[in-house]
């Protein structure tokens, strides 16, 4: 315990540093406008500022990426509010009774109480975090190939047992990102693989980064364009320091929920499938359950606001905790980190905290600075955020594509992999409107490589007996995952049978 | 074009696409077995996986045939008409962005594709439009020539002496 406090309070000081002060400044508010703006969210920004943060050294990057993850959670909650769009996915339980709320013009009450609350979630998970994440990486450092395996098959099944997306195209879409970070050449053969049409740029691979800005850049504008139209409408709101002493006296009201839905929204957040979304949408009802007035929920009880927003700050701290400690993204944006610790030269994982402790502890003490740094810029510049919503999609449009190429351009130096984000991004825009989600294959290209080599590894180990990842003797570990993930994916087929059950004998 | 055919085509693309990997795969000569003393071949992963994808996609084909996925059922059109001119636009537009990059270079190329989008698809004002192309032009040059050191694209020698003069300038007195 004094270890951890020792090394906390180092964290801290070092997110005080000038440089790394300023990037928790610059990544809230970059996060704040992102998740402000209907459709995109964390994902998005991540992705399309990742290349710029080669800047800065790593752990400067770092701290501007996941203090702009926070900013965009409690961003979200402004559109969701005064545009009764989500700003983000992670916000859709937010507009339930935000928008009510705005309606009955209280939307500066909505807005502040989302403030207050994300800064409530986000606080106590990251306190969770602190007491979790170094046991966490203590245990992960014993682990071998057949537990990294079998840790990267859970991660998959969760997608498949409680990602709710049609099952056979989440499989293709794993499949497939898996398939394509097995492009170029092989890491134990040094063979050339799936060198499409001879083209010899395919000889290094297909980029995470080329994949996840194509997807969540360019495909989520172009689905934006079309669900919008390219036009939003809104009501301009005002917040005065006496609206937000009225305002403090209210937090008694949602205070028991609001905690309750931070603690689970921590826990599902961990989940690699599961993430901001589902944990608001649980947090929602939760507090919905605990209420003593159930049904006010949906005409503008501010517990309804306060409660997802406080489960998906809780939730986007959540994810990062298996991503620090084992190596596996806790949702897409904690993919796109780890990618993009691979680039920096990091190896994600339990060594990171015996290998990088500046890094790890300057990242968890800027959270906890991030947090307040966030509750304070987006409580004094509401009215600011909501101005910005007028912007027009005719002008952030073509920023954000200009963004996208350059991006991808100043990582690669390629053109073939501008034309490969091009063509990637318009395939997932495609399949998209099909259903087919998006994110367990921007994962699987993350995960891809490591997942390979731990299988390899472990079958070269055993002379290629494939009882080696459930051997109960030498690998309980593994085991147990692997009976989780089973468990996991025979879910739909045993709750799809209940219902059938229920079905019949209601007739 | 019903969502239910896109379904039905989405489906059969993607099953001919994943045989054509297992094919690549075989073709390359990689092995997708065991090696003798070695362990598994560097066609495994690549090849099983790609089966997956070819079976997964034949699942979501039955599906489509019984009319399970909302999407078989879905006979709306899967692009609506009045928003389908907005987004081939912008991919057309972009399209010819990163086409140009190769002809004029980034800049002249960015700056045309922006303003188009802004003035033409916008309907903005040509104060607005300017400002707006001139401080992102501006902007990308400091941040990724400048901070960042990289060499963006510059397109043909005629186009790219004007840049050579400017990076000369600015090693010669601003760095």
């Amino acid at each position: 315990m004094v270890e951890i406090a020792d090394l906390l309070a180092a964290g801290l000081l070092q997110s005080f540093e000038p440089l790394n002060f300023a990037m928790i400044l610059a990544g809230c508010m970059a996060g704040l406008f992102i998740g402000a703006m209907p459709g995109l969210g964390s994902v998005n920004g991540v992705a399309i500022l990742l290349p710029v943060t080669f800047l800065v050294p790593p752990t400067a990057a770092i701290i501007f990426l996941a203090a702009l993850y926070y900013g965009a959670m409690y961003g979200g909650a402004i559109s969701s509010i005064t545009l009764g769009i989500p700003g983000a996915s992670t916000a859709v339980a937010t507009v339930f009774d935000g928008r009510p709320m705005a309606q009955k013009g209280k939307a500066n009450q909505a807005m502040m109480a989302a403030a207050i609350a994300s800064f409530i979630g986000g606080t106590i998970s990251i306190i969770l975090f602190t007491l979790f994440a170094p046991p966490l990486a203590e245990v992960a450092l014993k682990f071998g190939p057949q537990e990294e395996f079998a840790l990267m098959i859970l991660a998959f099944a969760t997608f498949i047992g409680l990602g709710g997306d049609d099952i056979p195209k989440t499989i293709f879409s794993i499949l497939l990102g898996l398939v394509m970070a097995a492009v170029g050449f092989d890491i134990i053969s040094g063979k050339p693989r799936l060198i499409f049409f001879d083209l010899v740029e395919f000889q290094r691979g297909i980029g995470f980064l080329v994949l996840a800005i194509g997807i969540y850049g360019i495909g989520e504008m172009l689905w934006t364009l079309e669900q919008t139209g390219g036009k939003v409408k809104l009501d301009y709101v005002k917040t005065t320091w006496a609206e937000f002493k009225k305002h403090l006296g209210q937090i008694k009201a949602y205070l028991p929920t609001t905690s309750l839905g931070s603690a689970l929204g921590f826990f599902v957040g961990t989940l690699p499938a599961a993430g901001a979304t589902p944990a608001s949408l649980m947090a929602y009802g939760l507090a919905k359950t605990f209420s003593k007035d159930p049904d006010s929920f949906g005409k503008g009880n501010i517990a309804g606001v306060a409660a997802p927003e406080a489960a998906n700050n809780a939730a986007s701290t959540g994810s990062m905790l298996p991503m620090i400690t084992l190596g596996i993204p806790g949702s897409p944006t904690t993919a796109i980190l780890l990618g993009g610790m691979i680039i920096w030269g990091l190896r994600p994982g339990p060594l990171l905290f015996a290998n990088n402790p500046d890094f790890v502890w300057g990242l968890i003490g800027s959270m906890y600075v991030a947090n307040f740094v966030t509750v304070a810029l987006n409580l004094a510049l509401i009215p600011l955020f909501v101005r910005v919503l007028a912007m027009p999609f005719t002008i952030l449009t073509p920023i954000i594509f200009i963004l996208c190429f350059v991006g991808v351009f100043a990582t690669t130096d390629r053109m073939f992999d501008v034309w490969l984000m091009l063509a990637l991004g318009l395939g997932g825009y495609l399949l998209r409107k099909l259903n087919y989600p998006v994110a367990p294959a921007v994962l699987a290209i993350v995960l891809g490589p490591l997942a390979e080599r731990s299988m390899r590894q472990s079958l070269i180990g055993s002379q290629g007996d494939v009882t080696t990842f459930i051997s109960i003797s030498e690998h309980p570990i593994s085991l147990g995952c692997i009976v989780i993930a089973v468990m996991l994916m025979l879910y739909p087929v045993w709750s799809n049978y209940r219902r059938k059950l229920a079905n019949r004998s209601t007739l | 074009m019903s969502t239910r055919t896109a379904e039905l085509l989405a489906s059969i693309a993607l099953l001919v696409f994943s045989l054509g990997l297992m094919w690549t795969v075989h073709a390359d000569g990689l092995k997708i077995g065991w090696v003798p003393e070695r362990g598994p071949g560097s066609g495994v992963w690549p090849f099983w996986l790609s089966l997956g994808m070819a079976l997964t996609s034949v699942w979501t084909m039955v599906r489509w045939f019984r009319r399970t996925t909302p999407e078989s059922r879905n006979e709306a059109p899967y692009i609506e008409s009045d928003r389908f001119g907005l987004v081939a636009v912008s991919f057309i537009a972009l399209t010819a962005m990163i086409f140009l990059v190769a002809i004029v270079g980034t800049y002249i190329s960015i700056a045309l594709f922006l303003g188009f989008y802004m003035r033409f698809i916008g309907k903005h004002s040509w104060p607005m439009t300017s400002t707006t192309v001139f401080g992102a032009v501006i902007f990308i040059y400091f941040l990724f020539e400048w901070q960042l050191s990289k060499y963006l694209p510059k397109g043909l020698p005629m186009f790219e002496d004007g840049f050579l003069w400017l990076d000369n300038f600015r090693w010669e007195y601003l760095m």
